[in-house]
C-alpha cells in the first residue's frame, strides 16, 4: 500500500533528465502539492476547524446574535437536562431511528433480492423503485400530505376498500411518526442500489457449489446471500442511523416547524434549529449540537463494535 | 419438465411481489399527475376520481402565476451553477494533489478529509452562520455557493479514489516531455476523469437544487427565495389548492429525474470510452 502511494522512486527520477537534483525536484513537487491542495486547506480551517472550536466555546456561553453573551459554564447543558421539549425531541428522534432504520433495511434488502432475480422487465422495476428517491424532500412532503389526507386521501380510500377505516395519519399524535416512517420507505431506492451492487460482488461459484450439494433456494439465501450481504447492510445501517438522527426537512416542512400535533413531530435538529434561528439562543443550540454529536458517535461506535458478531467479510474466516 | 414449471411459479411469485410493492412506489406519481390535471371541483370527490372529466392543462401556468416562479427559478439556477463551478474547480485540484503528487502532507491531509466528512453539519452550522453574519452576507446567496470553492470532503474522497486508479505511466510520459504539473493536470488527468467529474457535478446540481436547510437559514427576503423555499411557502399559503401544489411539485421534481437519466447515460458512455474499464 505504502509503495503504491509513493510513486516517485529513484528509477523514475533517473528517467527524467531535466531534473538536476533529487531535492529540488522534491521541493517542486511539494510546492505543487501544497498549491493544488490550498483551497481545501483553507476550507478546513475556515469551515471546519474554526467553527468546531467556536462551537465548543459558544456552548459554554449565552451567546446570541444580538449580544456577545456571557460565560455560563455548563449552564446550557444543565438547562437542557430539565428542558421538556428537549426530552420530547430526543424521544421522537430515537423512536423514529429505531423503527425506520431496521424497517428500511428489511424492505430494501427484500426488494433488492427480488430485483436481482433474472426476470422480464428487471430494468423497468429497478427504475420504478429508484425514482422516488430523486424527489426533493419538500415535494415528498406535499405529495404525502395529499395521499395521507384523512378525508380525501388515496391511502384511506384504499384502506376503506379492504374494509379498514383509515387513521387520521398526520393529524394524530400517535399516527404522525408512523406516517413519517411510511414516507421514508418511499425513498428506499437509494439503499436498494447499494444492496444490488453488494449482490453483484457475491461470486457465482458459491451458488454453483451449493447447487451441486442440492441446497434449496431458502438455504442458499440463509447461508450464502444474506451473510455475504452483511457488509453492505452494515454500511447502510451506519448511514441510516446518522441520517435519521439528523432528520429535519420532512418534519419541518410538514409542520412548518411547529412539530405538531402535540409535539409528536418535534425532532432533535428541528428543536436545535428553533433555538438557534428563532429564539437566537446560539449558545444553547451549540450545546445541543454537541450532545447530538455524542449520541451519534456512541451509536456509531456500538454498531462498529457489534460488527464482529454479525458482519461477514469475504475472504475472512468467521 | 417439473423444474421448468417450478421456475415459472417462482417467476410469477416474484412478479407478484414486485408489482404489489411497485404500486406503492408508482401510485404517488400517478396521483400527482391525476391531481395536477383536475378541475377544482373534482379534488374532493369520494370515492376519488383517477381520470379528470376535463384535463385542466391550465393548472400548470396557473401554478406558475400564483407565485414568482421564474424569479425563484433564476435564484435557484444562480446558486446551483455557482456552487457546481466551485466544486468542479476545487475538488479535482485537491484530489489530484492527494492522489498523484508525492508530497509529505498528502497523507495527513487525506486523513483530515475523512475526519471532516464525519463532522455533523449541526456542529459547524452556527459558527459558520455567525461568520457570514459578521461579513454581512446573511440574506444574500453567497453562503450557499462560496464554500464550494474551498472543496467538499465527500467529492474530494470520490475523485481521489478515481485518480488513484489511473495508470502511473500517463504523468510520467508528460513529465518526460517536459510538461509542467499544471499541464499534466489540465491536459492529461482532467480529461481522463470526465465520468467522475460528471458524477460529482450531478450530485452537486441535485444537492443545490433540492437544498432546503441552507436557503432556510440564510435567505429571508422573498425575492431571494429558491424554488424549494417557494414551494414550501406556497404550501402554507395555498394549502387547499392541491391541483396547483401537485402541478408545482411535478415541475420542480421533473428536472431532477430528467437530469439523472441524461447524465446516467453519459456517465456509462464516459466509462466505456475512456478505456479505464
Amino acid at each position: 500500500m505504502a509503495a503504491n502511494e509513493n510513486p516517485v522512486t529513484a528509477p523514475t527520477l533517473n528517467a527524467i533528465p531535466k531534473i538536476k537534483s533529487k531535492s529540488s525536484y522534491k521541493r517542486k513537487l511539494t510546492l505543487y502539492g501544497v498549491l493544488f491542495a490550498l483551497p481545501w486547506m483553507l476550507g478546513i480551517l475556515i469551515f471546519s476547524a474554526y467553527p468546531l472550536v467556536m462551537s465548543i466555546y459558544y456552548s459554554f456561553t449565552s451567546y446570541s446574535i444580538l449580544d456577545a453573551g456571557q460565560w455560563v459554564g455548563i449552564g446550557n447543558y444543565k438547562e437542557l437536562m430539565s428542558d421538556n421539549t428537549f426530552r420530547i425531541s430526543i424521544y421522537n428522534t430515537l423512536y423514529y431511528t429505531l423503527i425506520s432504520v431496521p424497517l428500511n433495511i428489511a424492505v430494501g434488502v427484500a426488494l433488492a433480492l427480488l430485483l436481482n432475480t433474472k426476470i422480464r422487465g428487471q430494468g423497468i422495476y429497478r427504475t420504478l423503485f429508484f425514482i422516488p428517491s430523486l424527489v426533493p424532500a419538500v415535494a415528498t412532503t406535499i405529495i404525502w400530505m395529499w395521499l395521507l389526507n384523512p378525508q380525501f386521501g388515496l391511502v384511506n380510500y384504499w384502506l376503506e376498500k379492504i374494509g379498514i377505516s383509515g387513521p387520521p395519519w398526520l393529524g394524530d399524535e400517535h399516527w404522525a411518526k408512523p406516517s413519517l416512517i411510511l414516507m421514508s420507505l418511499w425513498g428506499v431506492g437509494q439503499a436498494i442500489v447499494i444492496y444490488l451492487a453488494g449482490l453483484q460482488d457475491i461470486p457465482q461459484d458459491y451458488y454453483d457449489a451449493a447447487d451441486v450439494d442440492g441446497a434449496s433456494t431458502a438455504r442458499k439465501l440463509r447461508h450464502i446471500t444474506l451473510p455475504l450481504m452483511t457488509p453492505v447492510i452494515f454500511f447502510n445501517l451506519i448511514m441510516g442511523v446518522i441520517g435519521t438522527m439528523q432528520n429535519f426537512v420532512l418534519p419541518y416542512t410538514l409542520t412548518n416547524g411547529t412539530g405538531a400535533p402535540a409535539g409528536s413531530l418535534m425532532f432533535y435538529v428541528m428543536y436545535l434549529y428553533q433555538n438557534a434561528f428563532l429564539y437566537l439562543k446560539m449558545g444553547y443550540a451549540s450545546a445541543m449540537a454537541w450532545i447530538l454529536f455524542l449520541i451519534v458517535l456512541v451509536l456509531t461506535i456500538l454498531i462498529f463494535v457489534s460488527q464482529k458478531r454479525w458482519v461477514h467479510y469475504q475472504g475472512k474466516e468467521s | 419438465m417439473k423444474t421448468r414449471s417450478l421456475r415459472t411459479i417462482k417467476n410469477a411469485v416474484t412478479h407478484l411481489f414486485l408489482i404489489v410493492f411497485g404500486i406503492f412506489f408508482l401510485s404517488p406519481f400517478l396521483w400527482i399527475l391525476s391531481t395536477s390535471l383536475k378541475p377544482n371541483e373534482e379534488l374532493f370527490l369520494w370515492p376519488p376520481k383517477w381520470i379528470p372529466s376535463t384535463l385542466m392543462w391550465s393548472n400548470f401556468p396557473d401554478a406558475i402565476s400564483y407565485f414568482p416562479f421564474f424569479t425563484y427559478l433564476g435564484n435557484t439556477l444562480t446558486i446551483t451553477v455557482l456552487a457546481t463551478v466551485g466544486i468542479l474547480f476545487s475538488c479535482p485540484l485537491v484530489a489530484y494533489s492527494l492522489a498523484r503528487i508525492p508530497w509529505k502532507g498528502s497523507k495527513p491531509l487525506f486523513g483530515l478529509t475523512l475526519i471532516v466528512m464525519m463532522l455533523p453539519y449541526q456542529v459547524t452550522m452556527i459558527p459558520i452562520f455567525i461568520v457570514f453574519k459578521n461579513l454581512g452576507w446573511v440574506g444574500t446567496n453567497v453562503p450557499l455557493w462560496l464554500p464550494a470553492f474551498f472543496g467538499a470532503p465527500f467529492y474530494i474522497f470520490l475523485l481521489r479514489q478515481f485518480f488513484m486508479g489511473l495508470p502511473k505511466e500517463l504523468e510520467d510520459a508528460g513529465r518526460i516531455d517536459g510538461a509542467s504539473e499544471m499541464r499534466i493536470y489540465a491536459q492529461i488527468m482532467l480529461p481522463l476523469c470526465k465520468p467522475a467529474l460528471l458524477t460529482v457535478a450531478l450530485f452537486q446540481i441535485i444537492g443545490s437544487w433540492t437544498d432546503y436547510q441552507g436557503p432556510l437559514i440564510y435567505l429571508s427576503d422573498e425575492t431571494q427565495y429558491t424554488l424549494m423555499l417557494g414551494l414550501s411557502s406556497f404550501k402554507t399559503q395555498h394549502g387547499a389548492e392541491w391541483q396547483l401544489m401537485m402541478a408545482t411539485s411535478a415541475m420542480i421534481t421533473l428536472p431532477v429525474i430528467i437530469l439523472y437519466f441524461v447524465v446516467q447515460k453519459a456517465f456509462i458512455r464516459g466509462i466505456t470510452f475512456s478505456g479505464i474499464k
